[in-house]
């Protein structure tokens, strides 16, 4: 790493077979990833998948059991993390108590032996809105102020990589809000690439332009939050961004536009382009608000599916939208978001209801129903170290 | 005031306490403000009246009169000025070695050793061992593995690392070795309480900051191991400079070694002259006072916080 100047721009990561195996379990297994320079990339997963572990690898925190990790085209595996341009933003912070704000921001460029640390440190404090409080203490700041000044003390080193890890998990809604939006313009402004763990897929949707959902140290899918929204590959991720109505059924027959399923007797048509498997059991899903519900049959129309009837089992108001729980015999339950375009409600609960969406918006997993995991949320890595154990045994 | 190093939260607990003194409180304090009245402050102003004594016109050696003679301290800081140098030497480098052997221990110990806590406990009893057994006993041992007969000094002296006619004991190297030997526990504790509650995020935090292990290690883990340092400092050095056991002959220490503790012990003990013990006794009070609230000033409480 050459010391004294900053990294002209971001550079891409790359990361190559990587294993990392801890006494009792692998917390990553075989990850190969390339994230592109200058982009906004974020590891998505419940705890204990293995996004944290991924970051403290490229970090430098910690070695890989196997693989490589290149960062702009040079490979770093066996760089110490002090050898390496890369910067992290803690989950804890871990700013320096017995330094001030200004002090813990001017840190790296001294060890670099910058010129005009103290400027620098300024500078950055200013785009952080921090630079009244340059002389505190950190704990002296609220946690949304130390979070900034986390941030301020790893940007002012202009890393060609900068690693967040959950910075934002301890700011309450409001103040994330206002953060995920600073950092996106700060990323956008400054033009570092940014990686980014995070288990909270709202976050993660709203701020990166790459999303990869990690899932017992393996990437389930990778990309863009639109394309991960609309057409999830496993249940997994069906139902880790967002929430999904998930059935299983043969399938029954196959047109040029599509292919039709028999699930619990009725027939329900997925677009073929959104299909990932055409043939035996499949898993096929849409989302809660794409769902319409109607308290009379729907007439039969070719673009619509219709499942039903079933009934209201639950009903519960959430500001924005209504969520109706509804069980339809055989099919399970499935859950319908629905606007709140007029006041009140016309469907209460236990009423007769059928469902009813555009053939458009299913999609079809790639999942072998048959030892398709349930979602399982938040595993922490103690859980899957135990897993491990007993199918080891 | 010194006090405040061995503590990083005592100031606002203070304040607490203060506002709400409820006779409760006074009583529950009452045991302890009447211990330190009687065994303390008497002592201390008896000492204080006894170092103005002028010897009594027709009294017998050790009979002395109260007075203001405030020669008496004139006269022992001419007599003993060497003594008192010596001391403060031989307490600061006695200092200087416990700490440079007290922190790899407390760091290995509280930090490294966390992953395996039977080890740390095992670790922890070793240092606190050598107090099962009488601090004289022990310095009686070091006494016979220095003598002149003993195999580790005709071990030395047979492969010429010491002079045929070379002694151990009775030098400034066995007075210094027996006081850091005996210390290094007061060193080792509060370093070890400090180390043990280090958030090694922070030493993460440096190394990603591109600061290397050592700059981690003096930017990073001395400043926020500095209340340890400070206490084992101060628990070291402030008994070290007043002892006079390691100093004594029958001990470590010979003619040429005496510390202030030692001209003390003659003062009161031997030659019956009471005023010069006191006022030496004094002066090696206010000495280590001053030295300590500097100390303190300048390395603690700044960075204490």
């Amino acid at each position: 790493m050459a010391t004294g100047t900053f990294a002209e721009s971001g550079a891409d990561l790359e990361l190559v077979g990587i294993h990392k195996r801890f006494p009792g379990f692998t917390a990553i297994d075989d990850l190969n990833l390339t994230i592109p320079a200058g982009s906004f990339f974020a590891l998505l997963g419940p705890s204990g998948c293995g996004k944290t572990t991924t970051l403290r690898l490229v970090a430098g925190l910690e070695t890989p059991t196997a693989g490589r990790i290149l960062l702009g085209g040079n490979d770093v595996t066996n760089q110490k993390s002090f050898q390496r341009p890369v910067n992290t933003v803690f989950q804890s912070y871990a700013l320096f108590p017995h330094m001030t704000v200004l002090e813990n921001v001017a840190f790296g460029l001294r060890r670099r032996k910058m010129a005009a640390p103290l400027d620098k440190a300024h500078e950055v404090l200013r785009l952080v809105e921090l630079d009244h409080l340059a002389s505190r203490r950190p704990q002296q700041l609220s946690g949304g102020q130390q979070q900034r000044v986390a941030l301020a003390r790893a940007i002012v080193n202009r890393p060609a990589l900068l690693l967040l890890d959950e910075p934002l998990g301890a700011l309450d809604l409001k103040l994330r809000r206002q953060m995920q939006l600073e950092l996106k313009t700060i990323q956008e402004d400054v033009g570092l690439t940014f990686l980014h763990v995070t288990h909270d897929q709202e976050e993660a949707m709203t701020m990166a332009d790459t999303i990869a959902v990690m899932n017992k140290g393996r990437i389930e899918q990778m990309g863009a939050p639109q394309e991960l929204y609309e057409l999830p590959r496993t249940s997994f991720v069906a139902n880790f961004l967002g929430q999904s109505n998930l059935f299983t059924g043969p399938v029954m027959g196959t047109t040029s536009a599509g292919i039709s399923v028999d699930i619990a007797g009725q027939k329900v048509v997925v677009p073929i382009d959104r299909a990932h498997r055409t043939s035996g059991e499949i898993t096929i899903g849409v989302r809660p608000e794409k769902l319409t519900l109607h308290s009379s049959k729907p007439a039969r129309d070719a673009g619509i599916n219709v499942m039903g009837p079933g009934r209201v089992i639950d009903v519960s108001f959430s500001g924005v939208s209504t969520q109706y729980l509804v069980d339809v015999p055989g099919a399970g339950k499935l859950v319908v978001f629905a606007q709140n375009m007029t006041f009140g409600s016309d469907v209460r609960e236990g009423d007769k209801v059928w469902v009813s969406w555009t053939i458009d918006h299913g999609f079809g997993l790639d999942d072998d129903p048959a030892e398709a995991p349930r979602f399982s949320p938040d595993l922490d890595t103690h859980t899957i170290a135990a897993q491990h154990l007993v199918e080891g045994a | 005031m010194a006090f405040a190093a061995f503590s990083t939260s005592t100031a606002p607990v203070a304040a607490d306490t203060a506002r709400k003194s409820s006779p409760v409180a006074l009583l529950l304090l009452l045991p302890g403000i009447l211990y330190l009245v009687l065994f303390f402050l008497t002592p201390l102003v008896s000492l204080l009246l006894t170092s103005f004594k002028a010897p009594a016109e027709f009294g017998d050696i050790g009979q002395f009169d109260y007075a203001f003679r405030w020669e008496n301290y004139v006269e022992v800081i001419t007599t003993y000025w060497p003594h008192i140098i010596r001391s403060f030497g031989y307490a600061l480098t006695a200092t200087f070695f416990a700490l440079i052997i007290s922190y790899p221990l407390a760091y290995f110990i509280g930090v490294k050793a966390r992953r395996w806590p039977l080890l740390q406990s095992l670790a922890l009893v070793l240092v606190v061992a050598p107090f099962f057994i009488s601090f004289l006993l022990r310095t009686l041992a070091w006494k016979q593995i220095f003598s002149d007969e003993s195999f580790l000094v005709t071990s030395l002296k047979a492969v010429s690392l010491l002079a045929p006619d070379a002694h151990v004991t009775g030098t400034a190297f066995s007075v210094i070795f027996g006081l850091t030997y005996n210390f290094i526990p007061f060193m080792t504790l509060p370093l070890y309480t400090t180390l043990e509650r280090l958030d090694v995020r922070y030493l993460e935090a440096g190394s990603d900051l591109y600061a290397s292990p050592f700059e981690v290690f003096r930017k990073v883990t001395i400043p926020l191991s500095m209340p340890g340092i400070v206490a084992g400092t101060l628990l070291t050095f402030i008994p070290a400079a007043g002892d006079y056991i390691n100093a004594s002959r029958e001990f470590l220490g010979g003619t040429g070694t005496q510390m202030i503790g030692n001209v003390i012990e003659a003062n009161f003990l031997v030659l019956q002259n009471f005023p010069s013990g006191a006022a030496l006794s004094i002066i090696l009070m206010s000495a280590i006072l001053v030295l300590v609230s500097i100390y303190v000033k300048k390395s603690g409480t700044e960075e204490l916080l």
